[in-house]
């Protein structure tokens, strides 16, 4: 029987690294995605990644399973996330006007967009890339704390309690912002939305 | 219920994590009210192309940074860490207290007893010194040696 994430985390704090290596292997692909998500920048997300690992690992002494494993471990990402997004909207207005166009990579990333590159499937390759684009566009354009509030709710299954808790406000408010973002979400996918809600 | 009221319930209706017990009013309220129910079913859409997003995954030295991140940490040390000592400085110090205590519990013969009373050499030294000027005294070598019957001469004199 496979040991929960707090019996893993306490016998992390007891001085069992393959414990460690286990938590690491178990929440890596999670972590990396939901930052990812949250940044927008693969590379930046794989950073405040690995240092929530690390901040998890100096933790470990301290470590008291009072709350779920999970909830203390995306509070982390989500603080981090969080302050990497502020940073990064002073910096993006720097960015220059002649910037190289971006398109999205299969693996998620971005590439610069090479007009010459004559892909067999390119219009398809192009129509799915522009769904896609759409929905990430539509989540990046979510004021910060409700795009975590999407994120953790989304693709991280914690209930309303845990979210909560990470985002520091009640569940209440949790679920005012989440109401407001999927208002948000549903204006600004409406023509995928139209398609999508078809019988 | 009020519109105003489905807008706490309206997407743990749409996820499926209501509560049971609110179950049956949003579902009376949707089957009443077109624009809720319009609402819950884009929703339910939105939902639906949330999931189109791919899943990447870590690049390959991901883990390796991580570990090493982790290898660089210096041990902790708390409040209670300096009492933890490596166990040849703990053996050390328990052997030079063991043989504290025991020359201080078991007295030997004592000091040894005094040879020379140190008031007494002080006294003597003047005494050494003179005795020491005047060996070295210059114009007492040069007189004469005394004569062995000083004593007999002054008995002829009187």
């Amino acid at each position: 029987m496979a040991r929960t994430d707090v019996q893993l985390m306490l016998d992390v704090k007891a001085g069992d690294e393959a414990s460690f290596e286990l938590l690491l292997h178990r929440y890596r692909t999670p972590l990396v995605n939901f930052l990812f998500r949250m940044v927008r920048n693969r590379e930046q997300a794989e950073d405040l990644a690995q240092e929530v690992f690390l901040r998890v690992y100096r933790a470990r002494e301290d470590y008291v399973p009072s709350a779920k494993f999970t909830t203390w471990m995306f509070r982390i990402a989500t603080n981090l996330a969080l302050n990497s997004v502020r940073d990064n909207r002073y910096h993006k207005l720097e960015d220059s006007m002649d910037a190289p166009v971006m398109v999205d990579a299969e693996d998620g990333g971005e590439k610069v967009l090479d007009v010459a590159d004559k892909h067999p499937n390119i219009e398809q390759h192009l129509v799915e890339g522009a769904r896609v684009k759409m929905i990430r566009r539509a989540i990046d354009k979510l004021p910060e704390k409700q795009r975590a509030a999407v994120l953790l709710h989304k693709y991280q299954e914690l209930d309303y309690a845990e979210i909560a808790k990470i985002l520091s406000c009640s569940e209440s408010a949790l679920k005012s912002l989440l109401f407001r973002a999927y208002e948000s979400l549903r204006v600004e996918l409406a023509p995928l939305v139209a398609v999508q809600g078809r019988p | 219920m009020s519109c105003e009221k489905m807008e706490s319930r309206i997407l743990a209706y749409v996820d499926g994590r209501l509560k049971e017990s609110e179950r049956p009013d949003v579902e009376k309220h949707l089957v009443a009210c077109a624009p809720c129910r319009l609402r819950a079913e884009e929703f339910r859409a939105v939902s639906g192309l949330l999931e189109e997003l791919p899943v990447i995954e870590p690049s390959p030295a991901f883990d390796a940074r991580v570990r090493a991140l982790v290898a660089a940490e210096p041990v902790q040390s708390n409040w209670w860490a300096w009492l933890r000592v490596p166990p040849r400085v703990a053996f050390a110090a328990s052997a030079l207290l063991v043989a504290a205590l025991w020359f201080g519990t078991h007295k030997g013969p004592g000091p040894l007893p005094v040879q020379v009373d140190d008031a007494q050499m002080m006294q003597d030294l003047p005494v050494l010194e003179d005795h020491d000027v005047l060996t070295n005294f210059e114009p007492l070598k040069e007189l004469p040696p005394p004569a062995d019957d000083d004593s007999d001469n002054v008995q002829q004199q009187m």
